[in-house]
């Protein structure tokens, strides 16, 4: 059993070189997971890397360090586009899930249904993933790969979300369904970003549906349809067609047909709830 | 291997710590194991229950996710730091002020999360206080209590509002929890709280399949490479007999699987080893080959033809079945103007109690002592003693404060492996389940599949009902015959039929037993009852509450199984004190809907009734209790009663106090100690309040008449206690007589007056049509729910809960309130939560039970028709609160929506099922 609690990313990325480390960040995937296999015997807590905590704004992009937490976001001052992201952040688990769980750790873990992945795909956010050789930034789509699958190499930490500055006059909106009000995992989570002109007519809409795939998707077919639409009539566009990318699954929480109906509904409540802010 | 150790120094409660530790340690072992701090709980180990919440520099966090080697400079503060500054004392005096601690294992980690609001937000809203607490988990009190003291804490004047006794009183009076102050200071000392230091640790080895063979490997070689463990025990290693139940004659479950596991998660060995070497321990090290076989997990599978007997002499896999029957059922269906209709499922549900089962054993000579999370002392002693071929004196069972029990901690759980391992060893042994552990192990209640029909008059006289549930009893008896007895005598409900036919039949399959749970089958079959009742009022066209008014049981009226009580029966007071705010609840629905008719909300209101009997059904059942006062001027009440939340330790003080005429601020209490209290039997079936405080009740009387004769003072005269001038004054007409409590004779304990009482209901056995006198009172109630469906995407809002219970003599009104809030919320659990799937959701975040935001208003009417029987007129009411709770919350969808619930729990895709009018069912 080995457990280093590097102090900077060099000193993370030379011993992640070296041996493969699980990583713990927030730990609030790692301890459950240990409840009943026992507790990984190569530990990386990179909590004491001070610099990959906090949120950063940059000519063309915002910076979310690996190491920012739910907490970090949903107190934060950010424009009306990530108002999606805070709300998402607010549905997190917990007050105490929120205040350990990050956003690095929440698309390392790759949950199907994590509440943070609709948000971030909708922001066109990018994983920053560093190495000894270097650093690659990846679309969070060729990151998220799969059920518990990632992109990420032997050797490579996250170590920021990177969110560029490519929307403006936009209004957003997340909405999770789950059976319980607090500390539930999703049966379905959507979140929508509209940009409107000064006509109140749509230049841009992005829509992404959780827990409905193995991956978080985005329902591309509906973000086209509603370009040049007046802000007011969103709502009244959806339709299911547009969702026939998404493949869910029956599980303890819904059955897959439940899912897929949900997602329709919830797209079309969070546009109206966008419209409403215009 | 050797662990790893850091030096790490943090702040702790205000006071610099150093610790020499594994740094991946969580800092919940931290916490409880080095620094010996118990106030922090465990309940889960992985953010799924909050009970470990500590404030990490300012900021609530599960400690159970927190690494040790992360602490240096940190600051900590748990439940032991939160009475150090004055604000945080209130907020725990308004804890206790408002009983909003119950078991209490949940407190620590709701005042850690609370004091992270209030240091930000001193006079939160009720909402801040939910988005607050969303993260911890309470199974006892339904949260509103704990919202209350939350909200309160700043602006409560706790002195100015003090919980005195009412008139002179106790009995009738809200009196604060006489176990309380431990609970809100972290220092109870709960299942996992107590063990010696050097205690070793038992870790059981559990079937992985829901059913399988199994051979052991080279175990001697295992324990070889392996020479920390000091024990590896399996069933050649009991003493006694390898079989124990609740029920003796029905006993059937093993400590250890002999040659085949029958239940996924049924143990089949166990290692017992100091604690530290489980840190690396593999259970796929452990030497054991399974082979799978095939499995039964419902009873359609288990009562097909050619399936494997779970035991050889039941056949068919039939455990027991049950009926129930009176007057001509087929004329009186014939004859009806109206009949429905339905069959109705129910699935496993787990008790969810935040505390795992937890405990330590100490050999002392020839006697083994165990301390443990219990519901049933005497019941532990005599089956360990069996287990361990002991005589029962020999065994002592000393129940730890108990972290929520709801049935499931009557059965025996670490007990037998603890015992056997400090008896072998000669050395103390503890044991905690892990949450996995605990759900995937311990009973559950009773799946059910229930066919039912009734029968109306165009007038809505009813006048016939036929019952027909069959029951997944799981791999063992428990208290699935409990449940195949009850469900007949209660199945219709608190209603007068000219005919009725219930029948039951529990049936083994491959899953964890089904036992006691909150109800004992009742709440699954008046879901059917309360359900079709709905249809035939509307079938009738009748209001769905007059239907009830019209059917009630009263006063010299026969229940079906022809018992006739001819005062005490308050069913209709419930149901009346409902009509007011029902008559108006359905018109803000109607009024609701007709404003809202092109949204996508529809609210709706549904009612439904309940009755339970309280205690054994036609079975002895007895609870005795001593008092006693010293010659220092001490009164002690020796209270067998365990208390595992509820309040009994409370309740049989109040009652103990008025009867002898003494003061409830006089009394001490010695609970549970088998070698110290008389058996006050188990606590379920709603009989601790009615049974063991009779029993309280006789004693204090008793000790009182003591008192009055040695001054041969006159009945009504009054007793003063001075503890510190050692005397007793007794004043009546004739004047104050003065005891000087040093003078009298003493006892080897030092006691110079005594009481003792002793209870058993009068009850006499069923006959073959189960007629008879199955309980000696029951408790009634009704429950009405408002709520609000959101018919696009099948989601249940709870709004408002009024809960009517007659519960003869409230002798403490905040706790019966605490027993009605907490127990609706399992009920909406039942309702729109809950179902435990074996091998699927052993955890928390898979198998949901409501949080804080989970829950509607709740406003309790107590109605209180005294009981002949009961001390000072008092019913039970700890499983009646439970019952009526999902069929009003079925019925009120049905309002709602039109669609009627068949199968719970309600989950979103069901009710959305339901609506779009196909069945409602996987």
């Amino acid at each position: 059993m080995t457990y280093v609690l590097p102090k900077t990313l060099a000193e993370a990325l030379e011993i992640s070189a070296g041996q493969e480390m699980t990583v713990l960040a927030g730990g609030t995937d790692v301890f459950p997971a240990a409840t009943s296999l026992g507790m990984p015997d190569n530990i990386m807590d990179i909590s004491a890397i001070n610099d990959l905590r906090g949120i950063s704004d940059t000519d063309d992009h915002y910076r979310f360090g690996a190491l920012t937490t739910w907490s970090d976001i949903a107190n934060a001052d950010l424009p009306a586009q990530f108002d999606c992201l805070k709300q998402a952040a607010l549905e997190v688990g917990s007050i105490q899930i929120q205040n350990a769980g990050t956003i690095a750790g929440n698309l390392c873990n790759a949950s199907p249904a994590a509440d943070g992945v609709p948000p971030l795909l909708a922001l066109n956010a990018q994983v920053e993933l560093s190495s000894q050789d270097g650093v690659r930034v990846l679309p969070i789509q060729e990151f998220v790969l799969g059920n518990r699958r990632t992109a990420l190499q032997p050797g490579e930490l996250v170590s920021a979300v990177l969110v560029p500055k490519d929307l403006s006059a936009a209004h957003s909106h997340f909405i999770k369904l789950g059976s319980r009000k607090y500390l539930v995992i999703s049966i379905t989570m959507v979140a929508v970003i509209v940009e409107v002109d000064d006509q109140s007519k749509i230049t841009q809409a992005r829509i992404s549906v959780g827990a409905c795939s193995e991956v978080a998707m985005r329902i591309y077919a509906l973000e086209q349809a509603l370009i040049g639409c007046a802000a007011s009539e969103v709502a009244t566009l959806v339709k299911a067609d547009y969702f026939s990318c998404l493949s869910p699954i029956s599980d303890v929480r819904a059955k897959a047909e439940y899912r897929r109906n949900a997602a329709v509904e919830l797209v079309t409540r969070a546009l109206a709830k966008c419209a409403e802010t215009l | 291997m050797e662990n790893q150790k850091m030096e790490i120094s943090f702040n702790l409660n205000g006071k610099s710590v150093q610790v020499d530790t594994d740094p991946s340690y969580r800092l919940t072992k931290v916490l409880r194991d080095v620094l010996k701090l118990k106030g922090t709980k465990v309940g889960c180990d992985a953010g799924d229950c909050g009970a470990c919440s500590v404030l990490m520099n300012g900021e609530v966090v599960c400690a159970c996710m927190v690494p040790a080697g992360r602490l240096n400079g940190a600051e900590i503060v748990t439940v032991e730091g939160l009475s150090e500054e004055e604000a945080m004392g209130k907020l725990q005096a308004s804890f206790l002020h408002h009983g909003a601690a119950q078991c209490g294992i949940c407190t620590p980690g709701m005042l850690t999360s609370a004091t992270a609001l209030l240091m930000k937000t001193p006079n939160p809203s009720r909402d801040e206080v939910k988005d607050a607490l969303g993260g911890v988990l309470c199974r006892c009190t339904g949260y509103q209590k704990i919202v209350d003291a939350v909200v309160n804490a700043n602006s409560l004047d706790v002195n100015a509002t003090p919980n005195e006794p009412k008139e002179d009183k106790a009995v009738g009076a809200r009196l604060k929890r006489i176990d309380g102050d431990p609970k809100v200071l972290g220092t109870d000392v709960f299942g996992d709280d107590g063990a010696p230091e050097e205690a070793l640790r038992v870790v059981a080895i559990r079937s992985p399949y829901h059913r399988a063979s199994f051979e052991f490997g080279d175990l001697d070689a295992y324990q070889k490479a392996n020479p920390e463990i000091e024990l590896i025990l399996s069933a050649k290693d009991i003493p006694g007999r390898n079989l124990f139940g609740v029920i003796e004659p029905m006993a059937d479950q093993p400590v250890f699987a002999e040659t085949e596991a029958r239940f996924k998660g049924e143990a089949v060995a166990a290692v017992v080893a100091p604690d530290a070497f489980f840190d690396r321990f593999k259970v796929s090290d452990f030497p054991i080959s399974w082979t799978e076989l095939k499995a039964s997990l419902i009873p359609e599978e288990a009562l097909a033809e050619g399936a494997a007997l779970l035991h050889e002499d039941r056949a068919g896999n039939t455990m027991v079945r049950g009926i129930v029957q009176r007057g001509p059922l087929a004329d009186e269906f014939a004859s009806a103007d109206v009949v429905v209709e339905g069959e109705f499922r129910t699935g496993f549900v787990e008790h969810g109690y935040i505390e795992p089962e937890a405990g330590f054993a100490v050999r002392v000579g020839d006697r083994i002592e165990v301390s443990a999370c219990t519901q049933a002392p005497y019941m532990d002693r005599d089956s360990l003693a069996i287990i361990m071929d002991l005589a029962p004196e020999d065994v002592r069972i000393i129940p730890t404060s108990v972290g929520g029990g709801f049935g499931s901690k009557l059965d025996l759980s670490v007990q037998p492996f603890i015992a056997l391992a400090a008896w072998m060893l000669k050395k103390p042994v503890r044991m905690t389940y892990s949450r996995p552990e605990s759900m995937m192990s311990t009973t559950k209640r009773h799946p059910s599949h229930i066919k039912a029909k009734i029968a109306a008059k165009k007038d809505g006289t009813l006048t016939a009902m036929d019952f027909d549930g069959v029951f997944n009893t799981g791999a063992y008896a428990s208290w699935g015959p409990t449940v195949a007895n009850r469900v007949p005598v209660h199945a219709s409900g608190p209603y007068f039929y000219p005919a009725y036919r219930a029948k039951s039949h529990s049936v083994h399959t491959n899953c964890a037993p089904s036992g006691a749970f909150r109800g004992f089958g009742v709440p699954q079959s008046s879901i059917a009852q309360e359900g079709l009742f709905d249809e035939l009022a509307n079938k009738l066209g009748m209001d769905r509450l007059d239907f009830r008014l019209k059917n009630a049981l009263e006063n010299g009226m026969p229940t079906v199984t022809g018992q006739v009580f001819e005062t005490g029966v308050g069913f209709k007071d419930c149901l009346e004190s409902l009509k007011p705010k029902w008559d108006v609840a359905l018109k803000e629905a109607d009024a609701f809907n007709a404003a809202n008719a092109s949204g996508s909300k529809r609210r709706g209101v549904g009612v439904a009734g309940m009755w339970y009997g309280c205690g054994n059904t036609s079975l002895p059942n007895p609870s005795t209790m001593k008092v006693g006062i010293k010659a220092d001027g001490r009164c002690i009440l020796f209270q067998g009663a365990v208390d595992i939340g509820q309040g009994s330790n409370t309740v049989m003080t109040q009652i103990c106090a008025d009867a002898a005429g003494l003061e409830f601020a006089d009394f001490e209490i010695i609970t549970g100690d088998t070698d110290l209290t008389a058996d006050a039997g188990k606590t379920s079936a709603s009989r601790q309040t009615f049974i063991s405080g009779k029993a309280s009740y006789l004693a204090g009387l008793e000790l009182r008449n003591v008192i009055l004769r040695q001054v041969n003072a006159s009945e009504n005269a009054t007793i003063k206690l001075s503890a510190t001038d050692k005397t007793l004054i007794v004043t009546d007409a004739g004047g104050e007589h003065v005891i000087d409590l040093s003078s009298l004779p003493q006892d080897k304990d030092g006691f110079v007056l005594f009481g003792e009482g002793t209870y058993d209901p009068p009850t006499s056995p069923l006959d073959e049509n189960g007629q008879g006198i199955p309980y000696a009172m029951f408790g009634y109630g009704a429950h009405m729910m408002e709520l609000e469906v959101d018919i696009k995407l099948g989601t249940v809002k709870l709004l408002r809960l009024v809960a009517a219970h007659d519960v003869g003599q409230a002798i403490n009104p905040m706790l019966v309130e605490g027993q009605v809030e907490g127990g609706s919320a399992q009920g909406i659990g039942l309702a729109l939560l809950e179902e435990f799937i074996p091998g699927r959701n052993e955890n928390l975040h898979d198998y949901l039970i409501p949080t804080v935001g989970d829950m509607p208003s709740v406003e309790t009417i107590l109605v209180e028709a005294k009981d002949p029987h009961g001390p000072y007129g008092a019913k039970g009411i700890g499983e009646q609160v439970l019952i009526p709770t999902a069929p009003a919350i079925l019925n009120a969808i049905h309002h709602a929506t039109g669609a009627r619930i068949y199968q719970v729990p309600a989950t979103p895709d069901r009710v959305l099922d339901a609506i779009q009018g196909t069945k409602g069912t996987n």
